[in-house]
């Protein structure tokens, strides 16, 4: 939840930022660049028995095991027709590595404080926890994800 | 200033520990002037280095060790006491050090104790002259060449060093390396207050002089680096991602034809082995390093407890993995010290026994294949086997005949049971202290085994194998519903082929699979349930064909049944993910050759999944509670129903009954039959069972007064009297357990289970309506029991309340004031039931005159004269299910009327 906030105050504060944008459904998301390492398409996941719900499985990424998350099981979202596209964001925390499986990944955007706002009350509690501010764009709105929150889950919860 | 500080603690706290060692050494062989010249200069160079760092206390302390040491270079003899004051002196330098570390300044405090007692040794008036004949003449050559005419002896050296006070005076020095020497340098320089720059002029012309002995030494450290231990682990990371994409190449090579790229991508391969070797080694360490406190440990624990131990260290310099050697560190002195302190006996008895007074303690460690061999023997007294046989019947961790078919190495690993050693009689009698249990749970932790010989009279030999290395492991790689998995191969025992018929065939029991394995029940899990999280499904469907994994974890042993076994492979373990770490099933997962990824199967963790298939709750209590239940012999009445054997036990049956089918009639969807005149209900023994509408219809009756029950069955089998031994604990509600009974897995079959479902009330309470519903107090360690008379005891019109021990009746005694007759076992772990009654008995008033009935496998006079002094009601056989409710009976006319 705290760093949920820092990231908030970040992106107000100081003027432009990049995001990188992944999209889930209908939905468009912004991670902040500098998070994001890697895209990829995830193959030969391997699932792994008993493990929390978000987790797709592991992946072995250019001879590093990371661990594959589901963006859309994150968001308590249905899962994706078996066979559609798919795309990965390769994400660092702590030493280790993971992958956010979304349904597809867009373009680079620069957003200044201009357009962003805190988040909507209203959204649900889950979704409320992982987003930190909401972007105006033209015809749609883009919502920023906190990734060391979206990283926060299941047994350990990374300091 | 703080970089030094670190880097002094550092290298202080190694040289206190070598120190220890040395000065062991040293006591044994006073005339070794190597080593005193070794602990000599390893003091000095503590003492040096405090005082320019300015410690004073450290400095001090220091000073007055290293004065008694300069008197034994000088030949003052060596004696046990001086050497315990060092000892004592450098315990106390660590501590300092210590509060150094933590603090950052030394610690408020005084010496004044240990550095009197120190000078006054020093003081002492030696017999021989102060040039010690071997020492002396080196020094004195040495001094001499180099320096004026006035040789000095090394005492008056250090007195002028003493003196000299104030190595802050000099003037910058070079950093590190330098500053052990520089206070060396400084003792050179004779007359006391000496300007700076000659002393640093005289350092490196003293240096090699004084060490000329240690030439060789001096050489080899400096061919020495240190290294961050970081910095290593991350290039094993690295080489161990180089095998792996290696690994992939050779996979691609295979596939593709081009003969162009075989030859360099030999090379690579080549090259990768041997930087892996490379860097592997960097990793090893001697396997000395964990054995450095040892000779102290033993020294001290020898005085202490005045017997004399003599420690032999054989392969120090064997090697092995840093990570490892971290690990069974702590183990290693705790098995020593357990040698020391139980294994030899006291020097009377050894005396006595005609072994030489003084005991050994033998560490030796070798490489054998890719593991390393730790073998602690000591000549003391031996394992009294006997004691620990005993012990564990009466524990209730083995049953007698399981003890008969054991090894007797087997049977002395009951020391590594949990709470084993703690019990005072084995402890007495055989020794072996606390803690053996952590012992082995830490070496089985790094996928090491340990064992384990011991003869009476001649020692015990501890032998732990643990591999070399935890990064890189043999694996075996199995496939299990289209999944591959790796399992370590140190776990693996042996591999079955599973047929659908003939002896290699899965049988099930309830569901759960078992195999026949040379005579044993192997109970068996397929990994394919285990990763359902679900131990009661995927059960039904038989498997036809696959393997079985035959694994040993401890000593519990249990098949893996996989679809498909492929190869060994040398496999890198990374660690799970921290999202994943909790799943007990996975020790790490790994990268194949062909780049997919693997998780490997964590044995330890599988190991404890087999058992907790059981029931619920207390988990790790049930395989002892059936073996506890095994004691008796029990007669049992073999059905077969469901498919599979089930069994009964005989006293609790009625009659065997074989019906006309036809005259089975059907009442609100229940089936019923008239008996005797009465209407009896019929419950199917298992779900499978189909009752039949024509020809005869098997049928056990169990009855208790007026009322029947009949458990359908397909077929009476036998009657069968055997040691009920109890071997997998099924988790449906309607079985107790699984056992071999005539060489056939055999479900037992729980009766109270179906006792309320053929009459709602049975279980609940009593049918002739009572004017007080008196509650019943059964206190029996063996669940098997206590579920088996409960319904008994409740039919016979009491509330029912139950205890597994002696501690928890009386507990539940004092809270409940409505009972009103206790049924005790006799035969219990820990306070058995005359013990319980006789606490009772103590207490008085209430529980005092409380009715008891106890229950005993054997009677014999000797317990039935215990049991009337002891005011117990009645004496009951433990099968004897009527006799317990006659005995209940004949309470309920007579005494406890009166206590009413």
């Amino acid at each position: 939840m705290q760093a949920a906030n820092t990231n908030a105050s970040e992106t107000a504060v100081s003027g432009e930022h990049d995001y990188v944008t992944v999209f889930v459904g209908d939905a468009m998301f912004g991670l902040a660049i500098e998070r994001v390492h890697d895209v990829f398409m995830p193959s030969g996941v391997t699932t792994v028995p008993l493990a929390p719900r978000e987790i797709v499985g592991l992946i072995n990424l250019r001879g590093r095991v990371v661990t594959a998350l589901c963006l859309r099981r994150r968001l308590g979202l249905p899962d994706r027709e078996p066979g559609a596209a798919c795309m990965a964001i390769g994400l660092e925390q702590g030493s280790e590595t993971f992958a956010l499986v979304t349904d597809g990944v867009g373009e680079v955007l620069k957003l200044g404080a201009e357009t962003c706002e805190p988040v909507p009350i209203n959204l649900d509690a889950r979704w409320r926890d992982l987003a930190s501010a909401v972007h105006r764009l033209d015809g749609r709105l883009l919502v920023i994800l906190d990734i060391t929150a979206l990283l926060a889950f299941g047994e350990a919860i990374a300091a | 200033m703080d970089d030094l500080l670190r880097e002094f603690l550092t290298e202080s706290a190694e040289h206190l520990d070598t120190v220890d060692a040395e000065l062991v050494k040293f006591e044994q062989d006073p005339n070794n002037q190597v080593i005193l010249r070794n602990i000599f200069r390893l003091v000095h160079t503590i003492k040096g280095t405090c005082g320019f760092l300015g410690l004073p206390r450290l400095e001090t302390l220091a000073h007055a060790a290293e004065n008694l040491m300069g008197r034994f270079r000088d030949g003052f003899p060596v004696s046990s006491a001086s050497v315990t004051l060092i000892l004592a002196t450098l315990d106390r330098l660590k501590a300092i050090l210590a509060d150094l570390e933590a603090g950052g300044t030394e610690p408020a405090g005084s010496d004044a104790d240990l550095i009197e007692a120190l000078d006054a040794m020093s003081q002492m008036p030696a017999e021989a002259a102060a040039p010690a004949p071997a020492a002396a003449p080196l020094v004195v050559q040495a001094l001499e060449r180099e320096l004026k005419p006035g040789e000095v002896s090394l005492e008056d050296l250090e007195r002028a060093f003493m003196e000299a006070e104030g190595p802050d005076d000099l003037p910058p020095l070079p950093p590190l390396p330098a500053i052990p020497e520089a206070p060396a340098s400084v003792a050179a320089a004779t007359p006391a207050p000496v300007a700076p720059a000659p002393v640093v002029e005289k350092a490196p012309e003293s240096k090699p002089v004084e060490m000329t002995a240690e030439a060789a030494e001096a050489a080899q450290k400096n061919r020495t680096i240190r290294v961050n231990v970081e910095t290593l682990e991350h290039l094993m990371t690295m080489v161990s991602e180089l095998v792996l994409t290696r690994n992939q190449l050779l996979e691609i090579a295979r596939r593709h034809e081009d003969t162009s790229y075989k030859v360099p991508l030999q090379r690579l391969s080549h090259v990768t082995a041997e930087l892996q070797d490379g860097v592997m080694k960097t990793r090893m360490q001697p396997i000395g390093n964990a054995w450095q406190k040892l000779p102290r440990v033993v020294r001290d624990l020898s005085s202490e407890l005045s017997k004399g131990i003599e420690l032999v260290m054989v392969g120090a310099e064997t090697e092995l993995d840093r990570q490892v050697l971290e690990l069974i560190k702590d183990p290693l002195t705790h098995m020593v010290r357990n040698s020391a302190d139980h294994g030899i006996e006291s020097t009377v008895e050894r005396i006595r026994a005609g072994k030489p007074a003084g005991g050994t303690i033998r560490l030796s460690a070798y490489h054998e294949g890719g593991t390393i061999s730790i073998e602690i023997a000591d000549d003391g007294r031996g394992l009294d086997l006997a004691a620990i046989r005993r012990k564990a019947v009466d524990r209730g961790i083995a049953t007698q005949a399981d003890l008969e078919r054991m090894s007797d190495s087997d049977v002395a690993k009951f020391i590594f049971h949990a709470g084993f050693s703690t019990a005072a009689v084995v402890t007495s009698v055989s020794g072996r202290g606390v803690g053996m249990d952590v012992v082995k749970t830490n070496i089985e932790s790094i996928g090491g085994m340990i064992d384990i010989a011991t003869q009476r009279g001649q020692g015990t030999t501890f032998t732990i194998k643990i591999p070399l290395t935890l990064a890189i492991i043999s694996a075996l790689i199995v496939e299990s519903v289209g999944q591959r998995y790796a399992v370590p191969q140190i776990a693996v025992r042996e591999l079955v082929r599973i047929e659908a018929e003939g002896t290699n065939r899965v049988e099930r029991i309830n569901g759960a699979p078992v195999m026949r394995l040379r005579e044993r029940l192997l109970p068996i899990t397929s990994l394919a349930s285990l990763m359902d999280g679900d131990m009661a499904s995927a059960s039904s469907d038989a498997p036809v064909s696959g393997f079985v994994v035959v694994a040993q974890v401890g000593r519990q042993r249990f098949g893996i049944l996989v679809d498909e076994v492929f190869h060994t492979e040398e496999i890198v373990v990374k660690p799970m993910s921290s999202k994943l770490r909790h799943i007990p099933l996975f020790a790490g997962n790994t990268i194949l050759g062909d780049g997919a990824v693997v998780l490997i199967v964590d044995p330890n963790g599988i190991a404890r999944k087999v058992g907790q298939g059981v029931a619920s709750g207390d988990a790790a209590d049930q395989t002892d509670e059936a073996g506890e239940a095994a004691l008796d012999k029990a007669t049992l009445l073999v059905f077969k129903g469901g498919g599979s054997f089930k069994a009964v036990p005989l006293s609790l049956v009625t009659r065997i009954e074989e019906i006309d089918a036809g005259k089975i009639e059907w009442l609100a969807g229940r089936p019923l039959i008239q008996y005797r005149g009465k209407l009896m209900p019929l419950v199917p023994a298992d779900p499978a069972i189909e009752i039949r509408s024509q020809g005869s219809q098997a049928l056990v009756v169990f009855s208790d007064g007026d009322r029947a029950m009949g458990l359908v069955v397909d077929e009476i089998v036998d009657i069968v009297e055997d040691h009920l031994d109890v071997e997998i604990v099924a988790d449906r509600s309607d079985l107790i357990g699984s056992a071999v009974l005539r060489g056939r897995a055999t479900d037992i079959v729980d009766v109270s289970h179906f006792l309320p479902l053929a009459y709602d009330d049975w279980a609940r309470g009593p049918r002739t309506p009572k004017a007080k519903n008196p509650t019943l107090l059964l206190v029996d360690d063996s669940a098997f029991f206590r579920n088996l008379l409960t319904p008994v005891l409740k039919a016979a019109g009491y509330e029912v309340a139950t205890a597994a021990s002696a501690e928890d009746a009386l507990r539940l005694l004092k809270s409940d004031a409505t009972i009103s007759v206790v049924v005790a076992d006799l035969e219990m772990p820990g306070r058995t039931g005359f013990d319980l009654v006789a606490a009772m008995r103590k207490g008085g008033g209430r529980l005092g005159d409380l009715p008891v009935i106890a229950l005993s496998g054997q009677i014999g006079p000797e317990s039935i004269t215990k049991a009337r002094a002891l005011s117990i009601s009645d004496l009951v056989a433990k099968f004897d299910r009527s006799g317990l409710v006659a005995a209940l009976g004949e309470l309920n006319t007579t005494p406890l009327d009166q206590a009413a």
